[in-house]
């Protein structure tokens, strides 16, 4: 479980059916297993670096956040791009968008597929995104993708995610930044 | 902060704020004398209450009467009366959604009356806690105990714990908000016992002192948005999705509903914290007779169990505590050394009896023995539980009933 998609057409089986559930504090999820943070997050920056179409999905909890934390986040999300060589698509709200999303500018929770197929995304980090949305959007895109899920977390984490880190907060997304930055450096990008 | 930093402030009721560690582990007890009713009103006194709505039904009506009591005494903020079970219910997510501790009781037709509510409450991710005083559902009416109710409630996406006495009662109410107000749990609560066998008998328990309380409800530890100038009440059911038939709404409800499963789940750990595990055994570990019992007729099995063991029988008494989470892992490490599992349950469907065979499906070979069932505000004596063991054992029964 929280392996990479597509399950096609429904997101059971869930991590949790399989007993995955939210790591630890301090640690990180990758795939099934838990590992120290640090892991985690530098599989994680291998998978944005060497995936097509890296994308940071960023939520309301930065774009909208009336908190110094939210604005400081929002900074530090910019850099990662940067580092990341990343897209960064924002998930302005969480209602679907009818009659049709502009996938090219935005991102959904209840069909955030449509995004990722439009874009050929393979691989992305959901940042800033209230929990329960982002799990449900973790689920459908496991269902419906290819792309591997990473999850930057400032509650528990998701384990739905194929990576995940938790209680991410600026000191522990700076440090993410740093790790990128020399996995990037490993990988001669 | 003092006290090795177990206090950290006051509430709004000036109680002193406390670690819920140190409020079920460690602060000091006494021993009190009081119904399952009161130990009800006890408990929502130390848990830092935001509102409380009620509609009087037996057996809960007193527990519910309590609670306005204390908000006469200033220890619940908001407590009115609901024009029905199902104004209650609603009523309470309002208030759970503008970011309140809220509780409520409710039992037989109330429960039935406010069904549609409670999947409601989990697919919103509201923490509220349904104390549920478990009475009959029958035509003609009944007012006896009884807990078929509960199995109505299973599936509905709320968190179920099933008390065994007051104690346990008290204790859960507690744990209950502190579960499950976790982020990535965020569900409903329904601590559940067998009404007026807990509800209205005495028995001693041990509380803690009356001037500390829980942390209060913090609502930006929500999984989803709290409502404000931006997002309306009852924001869901607006949102098209829900009326939309296409294959991503399809979609959506699939994912949304698993994302409730999946949230009940990862209460696990923290119920297993709090409730000390999610299983409770008695008697001989090694035994080869097994009860699987949730609820009084944990109480009357363990009766039962001290009764076999005068015959020189070893039996067991596996405790559920929690139904939902389902203490799948748990029960079977419990049981590992077990022939025959008996359920006695007090309803007449057997509900826990199914939860155990879909659970032990394919891994485990003990005969599992759903008896006795004993309905309709019948008790259970131990004698019955005792003689049905002796009977699935091939022994002669040799006790007068």
């Amino acid at each position: 479980m929280a392996t990479l998609g597509p399950y096609h057409f429904s997101p059971y089986p869930t991590a949790v059916v399989e007993g995955v559930l939210t790591p630890p504090p301090g640690k990180g999820l990758l795939y099934n297993e838990i590992v120290d943070e640090e892991v985690a997050m530098r599989e994680a920056a291998k998978q944005m670096l060497t995936r097509e179409n890296p994308t940071i999905f960023v939520g309301p909890l930065i774009i909208y956040a009336w908190s110094d934390e939210a604005k400081e986040n929002a900074k530090l999300v910019r850099e990662m791009a940067e580092v990341l060589n990343a897209k960064i698509i924002p998930m302005v709200d969480y209602r679907p968008k009818y009659p049709k999303i502009n996938p090219e500018v935005e991102i959904n929770p209840n069909h955030p597929n449509l995004t990722i197929w439009h874009n050929n995304i393979k691989v992305c980090i959901f940042i800033g995104v209230h929990c329960h949305f982002a799990n449900v959007a973790l689920k459908i895109i496991r269902a419906e993708t290819d792309c591997l899920t990473i999850a930057m977390c400032a509650k528990m984490g998701h384990e739905d995610a194929m990576i995940t880190v938790r209680d991410q907060h600026p000191d522990d997304i700076r440090k993410f930044i740093n790790i990128a930055k020399e996995v990037k450096k490993e990988l001669g990008k | 902060m003092g006290n090795n930093g177990v206090y950290q402030g006051v509430n709004k009721s000036g109680q002193k704020i406390v670690s819920p560690d140190y409020m079920l582990f460690e602060a000091p007890r006494e021993k009190v004398f009081m119904t399952g009713s009161e130990a009800v009103k006890e408990a929502v006194k130390r848990a830092s209450v935001d509102a409380s709505v009620s509609y009087p039904i037996t057996p809960q009506s007193e527990a519910a009467h309590l609670i306005g009591e204390l908000w006469v005494e200033g220890y619940v903020g908001v407590y009115f009366r609901g024009e029905s079970e199902f104004g209650v219910m609603s009523e309470v997510a309002g208030c759970s959604m503008a970011g309140a501790r809220v509780i409520t009781t409710t039992s037989g037709p109330g429960t039935l009356r406010a069904m549609e509510n409670f999947p409601m409450w989990a697919g919103s991710r509201l923490p509220i806690q349904l104390v549920l005083m478990a009475r009959g559902v029958n035509s003609p009416l009944s007012i006896q105990p009884d807990n078929l109710e509960i199995s109505f409630l299973l599936d509905t996406g709320c968190m179920i714990w099933h008390a065994e006495n007051a104690q346990e009662l008290f204790d859960m109410i507690l744990a209950g908000f502190v579960v499950a107000e976790k982020t990535d749990v965020h569900v409903p609560i329904i601590t559940a016992i067998d009404g007026f066998f807990i509800s209205h008998t005495r028995e001693s328990i041990m509380i803690p002192p009356e001037d500390i309380a829980l942390p209060p409800y913090n609502p930006y530890v929500s999984p989803t948005p709290i409502i404000d100038a931006e997002i309306a009440p009852g924001r869901y059911i607006k949102d098209p999705f829900v009326m939309k038939s296409n294959y991503i709404s399809y979609a959506t409800h699939a994912s949304w509903q698993w994302e409730v499963r999946a949230a009940i789940e990862r209460s696990r750990p923290y119920a297993k914290h709090y409730l000390r595990g999610l299983i409770e055994e008695f008697g001989d570990s090694e035994a080869e007779l097994v009860f699987i019992a949730s609820g009084t007729a944990a109480s009357q099995a363990k009766e039962a169990t001290r009764m076999l063991l005068d015959e020189g029988i070893k039996a067991k008494v596996v405790k559920v505590k929690s139904i939902r989470p389902f203490p799948h892992q748990e029960l079977l490490e419990a049981t590992k050394t077990a022939k025959y599992i008996i359920v006695p349950e007090f309803n007449v469907v057997g509900w826990l009896e199914r939860e155990v065979r879909a659970s032990f499906y394919g891994k485990s070979n003990a005969t599992i023995i759903g008896t006795p069932r004993v309905a309709g505000g019948m008790t259970m004596p131990p004698e019955i539980i005792y003689r049905d063991a002796l009977k699935i054992l091939g022994k002669e029964v040799s006790y007068v009933l």
